[in-house]
Parts: structure tokens; sequence; C-alpha cells
């Protein structure tokens, strides 16, 4: 008898899985279809529109101050972010100078969801390769800013603090002193987090060489944020592009050039210390001043088009506006950056094992609503 | 050797990693965010500009103000708000006036953007910090903010 099925002249056929769209690893209603070879991943595609609601066409029926709100829910743990695209492209179409005030506040919040939302992915990604603990750290953390966010701006999650022409309402009286307690606090946490996971051995294994990206193909892809900084490619729009308050501090951009989900980590990490030096250079330095300059109550866009970008926490998201010169925007267009970090999951992902493509997709940090808006 | 090795420093990072979590169950007092919700309602206070539904505060004459301007109508991106109204004669004097039968608020449709706040002009409506929404029919959520008898206060303009 033969025992040998490869030799044989038996058929053999690919297996599929579908690994999603309700999984817990892909954080969202995103499915993968698996052709696999064994445990052998030999194709991923990545099947969307399980959350698609339309926000861009939405916005060619909403005007410029309704169109903020949507953006709420794109990314939503990059919330604030998102708001402040819109509203700097809609300030850049109508020659609007916002007051330093104004510049500084969005910054530092920009900065506090970058935190959050690096604390979310870090708890995350550590209990999807199998360590819960990190789940509970993150959100500890995370709850401190989310209970500044609550009290200046009225919701934790879905912000809406920004309008076209500045802020909605005045910082809360203790938005100061909670912004100083949780930067100090969170100082003494970093090191917890190096220590717990990003030194254990175990986590070290996962990681390290799993899921490599090189410069090039990062580039090609259109990668952008920490993924893309992970390959070594120097892309942050905070440096190549500043807004807002961003030109009145220094920073230094995190760059790895291993590529792997590891150096993806640990960039990652060190966003979150240079995003701690940003808010420290800026909360004291606050200036008096309005929070908003006065616009009309039915903004119109001059003819013509428009399009600014910003670094959320996740890589560049660019927003394009086509106006002609009525109150809604004839087309306007978001450029995600979840989008163009998922097209590269089938290159880093086959011919590694299917526990590698939970890492691999961790550490991508894919923000399900976003890529399908 | 490196299997040694391996093992040797396996068990260093479980240590080190077991002495984050044991710092941190030792210390739970410091470090605890969970609230004991539902059983601490009676202590559990929202910040002020929490944005819990929409209300039109009434004065002790039931009298709330509200134009009937609909500008709140007007900013609403998804229709939350509908505003009936018709012209009336004002009793103080004697011309027709414009005022609201009644203010109606979808809360299940309301996404809490604060853009009706922001665009009243007599401050008419404002955020409750209510929290706790779960009805057990989605009619319910359709709510008149203005109370049965209440009329706009005298003097309030637009």
């Amino acid at each position: 008898m033969d025992t040998n099925i490869a030799n044989s002249n038996l058929k053999s056929e690919d297996y599929f899985i579908n690994m999603g769209p309700q999984h817990p690893a892909t954080h969202g209603v995103l499915r993968l279809l698996l052709t696999i070879d064994g445990e052998i991943i030999k194709k991923v595609e990545p099947d969307l529109g399980y959350i698609h609601r339309s926000i861009e066409k939405m916005c060619e029926r909403d005007s410029y101050q309704q169109i903020v709100h949507l953006t709420d829910r794109m990314d939503y743990l990059s919330s604030h972010i998102n708001n402040e695209a819109v509203c700097l492209t809609v300030e850049n179409a109508l020659q609007l100078e916002v007051p330093e005030r104004v510049k500084f506040v969005r910054t530092i919040i920009g900065e506090l969801t970058r935190i959050a939302s690096h604390c979310l992915w870090w708890g995350v990604m550590g209990m999807d390769i199998g360590a819960l603990t990190t789940y509970f750290y993150g959100f500890r953390d995370r709850e401190m800013i989310n209970d500044i966010f609550e009290e200046t701006c009225g919701a934790r999650l879905t912000m809406n603090y920004n309008i076209p022409g500045g802020l909605m309402f005045d910082i809360h009286p203790n938005f100061v002193k909670r912004t100083k307690d949780f930067v100090a606090h969170f100082k003494t946490k970093i090191p917890e987090y190096d220590k717990l996971l990003t030194g254990n051995v175990i986590f070290q294994k996962r990681m390290k060489g799993v899921g490599i990206l090189s410069k090039e193909d990062a580039i090609s892809f259109g990668a952008s944020g920490p993924v893309a900084r992970g390959s070594g490619y120097s892309c942050d729009v905070r440096k190549y592009h500043s807004y807002s308050a961003l030109d009145k501090v220094t920073f230094n951009e995190a760059l790895k050039t291993e590529g792997d989900s590891l150096a993806r980590y640990e960039i990652r990490i060190q966003e979150m210390w240079e995003s701690l030096s940003i808010i420290e250079q800026l909360i004291d330095n606050i200036p008096e001043g309005e929070h908003k300059v006065a616009t009309n109550a039915v903004i119109k866009l001059p003819k013509g088009e428009f399009y600014q970008k910003v670094e959320t926490a996740r890589g560049e998201l660019g927003v394009f506006i086509n106006s002609t010169g009525t109150k809604n925007p004839y087309r306007l267009k978001f450029r995600s950056p979840g989008f163009s970090n998922l097209s590269l999951l089938n290159h880093i992902a086959v011919g590694g094992k299917i526990g590698d493509l939970v890492a691999s997709m961790a550490t991508l940090d894919l923000v399900i609503p976003d890529i399908d808006r | 050797m490196s299997y040694f090795g391996d093992i040797y420093k396996g068990i260093k990072t479980l240590l080190a990693g077991m002495s984050v979590t044991g710092k941190v169950f030792l210390n739970n007092k410091n470090n605890t965010i969970t609230q004991q919700y539902p059983d601490n309602r009676e202590t559990l206070k929202m910040f002020d500009r929490f944005r819990g539904e929409v209300v039109m505060p009434h004065d002790e004459n039931n009298e709330h103000s509200c134009t009937g301007c609909q500008k709140c109508e007007i900013a609403c991106p998804n229709g939350s708000i509908e505003i009936i109204w018709d012209r009336q004669v004002d009793p103080e004097t004697g011309k027709k006036k414009k005022m609201i039968d009644q203010h109606i608020y979808h809360l299940g449709m309301c996404t809490m953007c604060g853009l009706c706040i922001e665009a009243c002009p007599t401050d008419a409506i404002l955020w409750a910090q209510n929290y706790e929404n779960s009805v057990y029919d989605r009619s319910a959520l359709t709510k008149v903010l203005n109370q049965p008898g209440s009329k706009i206060m005298p003097g309030v303009e637009d």
C-alpha cells in the first residue's frame, strides 16, 4: 500500500477557512478568507463591507458643521484627530486663522487621544497573543484619559469637540490639573508595560521576525503611521506637514528598520513617550484667549478642491473636499490609514502560521469602521 | 547550554512580569478604577458637561424659553428634533407670534453631537446627565420636551 499521499494520484485542493466576521482577533467585523495548507497560510483575502455606513455620501448631504460628528464614527479611537482634520480643511479653505489657544488645546487633546488609542491597542494586542493581564492594565490607564475627555468635551469616545473655527466650548478648569496628573501617572506605567510584556520571552518569540515588511513594500503599499515607521520609512505628518501647535514643540520621530511585528510594537511604545513629551511642552503654556472665531451660521466654502492631512494614531488621514461653492461639499473623500495598512496583510502573512497572522494583524492596529466607513 | 539558558531566561522574565502584577494585586486600593455599578447608583455623579439627553428646563410657572426659531432643528444632522409650531396671539402685545406647540426629540436617533445646543440662541435646551436610557419599547424614546400647558417666558426674544 502506498502511504505517501503527496506522491499518489489523489487530487488535492486548497483548504479555505473564514476568519471572522465575528472573530475576537479581528477587532470588529472584518472577514478574512484564508487559503491554508496545513497551518501555513497561502493567501489572505480581506472581505469588507460589514460595517459600511456610506459616511462619505452622508457628508455630501450635511453642512460643514454636521460633517465633523460623522468622523467620530470612522476611527473611533482617534476621534478628536479626525474631527481636527475636517475642521482644518474647512478652515484652510475659508482662510480662517484660529486663535493660538485653540491650536494648543487641539494638539494636547490630539496627543492624549493618541496615548489612549495606543493604550487600548497595547492591551488588546497582548490579549490577542494570550496575555490577558495587559488588557486590564491598558484599559486602566486609558480610563484616566477618558475622564479628562468626559469632563472637558462631554463624551468619552465620540467627542465632537471641534467645530470649524475653533472648539465647541472652552476647556474645563480642571483640564490642566488632570492632564498633569495623568502625565505623572503614566510615566510610571510605561516602564511597567515594558517589564510585563516587552521583555517577556514568550512575547519576544511570538513577535520577532514575524510579519516582516520591507521599506520598499511599505512605500509601495501606501503604508503610513507606526506600520511604515517600523520599516524605516520616515513619514510622520506631524513632522513634515506640521499643523496646529505642533510647530512649537520638539519631538523625535520614532523610527526602526527591522520591519517585523516587534519593531511596530516598539514604535508605538516610543510614540507614547513622545506624546507625553509634547503634552508636557504645551500644557503649561496654553495662551489665554477666545476658544473660537465666529463663522457664518451657514458655512459656504469657495469653489475648488481642498486637501489636508493629519497624523492619527494609525497613520495618515487625508480629507479631500471638492466644493462647488454651496453649503454642502460636492464630494468628500477620506484617505484612511487603516485601508492601506490592511492591504499589506496578505503580503506579510503569506508563508507564516495562523498564529503569526494574529500577531501581525494586531500590530497593524486595524480599526474596521475606519476601513469601511 | 542554550537550552538551560532559555529556561533561565524564561523564568527570569516570568518573575519580572509577576512582580508587576503582584504589586498591583497588593496595592489594589490605589489602582482600582472599576465602578461598582449599579450598586453605587446613589453616589455616581456624571461630569457637568456629560451629554446624556437633551432637556428643556421649565421654571416654577411652567414657562420655558423656546421661541420656536427652529435653529436646533436645522442644526441637527439626523432629524432628531421636530418642532410643531403655529402663530398664536400674544396676550401681552395682542400681536400674532410664532409659538411652539410641541418640541419633539427622538432620543433613539440622537448621536449626542451637541450642535442643537450650540445653535440655540436662548439656551432653551440643555444637556441632562441622565445615562440610563434603556426602555422596553422604542416609542418611549420619542419625547416631547415642552411640558403640557407650558408657555414661553415673557421677555425672551431671539
